[in-house]
């Protein structure tokens, strides 16, 4: 029944970020171009409802559908990690038009070249897994 | 949605050249479940709710495009020149998805979460190292499509 829901709620994000365009390559250039309020609409209205639904859920003491109080880490302190590795996968977002999730999304709607995005992708995250020891974190 | 990236390398048995890889995978298979839910998505959202795919991006944008080549923009969901299967006849092609993918993987998981990650989850909870990684997204992205685009595409 769990794995039901889980592939609903994708089945939903996949939808939702395809028809709002948030998968195309084009609407990616056009927000680092700042040409166009689209992307920051789409990022900004997820932002806004996401920090009233994590105030509810802290202040409400919302539970799981498992039926634990859900509570959400913090992100653990740094800066290299995040400005460094930010910036790489900022690099890497604006030439492929895609962040993890629309890659997933593009191979499902039959975009075909996207595979050898996602296996450089898969690749990328096995050489961060052998090398991140020498990397400042 | 980045993390499902370490948990394909677990899949395929990355745990047997270091310990990062070794987990267990049952207890990442919602996750992978979410990922093949937005598959889903992907198909029914291009092949059933989508009559027209060109996305219409600002006329300014279109011309920027087309002085770098793309003479897809605006006409398409994403460009012919990268993502079509005769665009894959040129191997300079193959080369940038591998590198933009090689970036994606390796950037997402130094950083510790994506665009769902971070941009949304963790700026939702107010966190700076979320913060600190959405300038970096912008950093990167900003160098890539100013500074290293017009080196890369040319008309």
């Amino acid at each position: 029944m769990k794995n039901i829901v889980y592939i609903v709620l994708g089945t939903f994000l996949g939808i939702v970020l395809y028809k709002s365009e948030a998968a195309s390559w084009f609407r990616i250039y056009e927000m680092f171009q700042f040409d166009s309020f689209h992307m920051y609409g789409i990022i900004g209205s997820a932002l806004a409802l996401g920090i009233v639904l994590v105030l509810c859920i802290k202040k409400f003491k919302i539970k799981s559908f498992s039926g634990e109080i859900i509570s959400i880490p913090d992100k653990e302190k740094s800066f290299a990690r995040y400005i460094l590795g930010g910036t790489l996968f900022g690099l890497g977002w604006a030439l492929a038009g895609a962040c993890p999730g629309p890659i997933y999304i593009l191979v499902g709607a039959g975009y075909w070249p996207i595979v050898i995005v996602l296996i450089g992708a898969v690749l990328g995250a096995l050489v961060y897994g052998v090398v991140r020891g020498k990397l400042p974190h | 949605m980045s993390s499902n990236l370490e948990t394909f390398c677990s899949i395929g048995g990355a745990g047997k050249f270091t310990d990062y890889f070794k987990v267990d995978v049952k207890s990442k298979r919602w996750n992978l479940l979410v990922v093949l839910g937005s598959m889903i998505g992907g198909f029914l959202g291009a092949h059933w709710l989508s009559p027209n795919p060109s996305v219409d991006i600002s006329v300014k944008t279109v011309a920027k495009l087309q002085n770098l080549g793309f003479d897809s923009a605006g006409t398409a969901y994403l460009p012919t020149e990268l993502f079509s299967m005769e665009s894959l006849s040129d191997p300079k092609v193959w080369i940038i998805l591998l590198v933009a993918g090689f970036l994606v993987g390796f950037g997402t998981r130094y950083a510790g979460g994506c665009t769902s990650g971070h941009a949304i989850s963790g700026l939702s909870n107010l966190q700076r190292p979320s913060l600190i990684a959405v300038i970096g997204f912008f950093i990167g992205g900003l160098i890539m499509v100013h500074l290293l685009f017009p080196l890369i595409f040319t008309a």
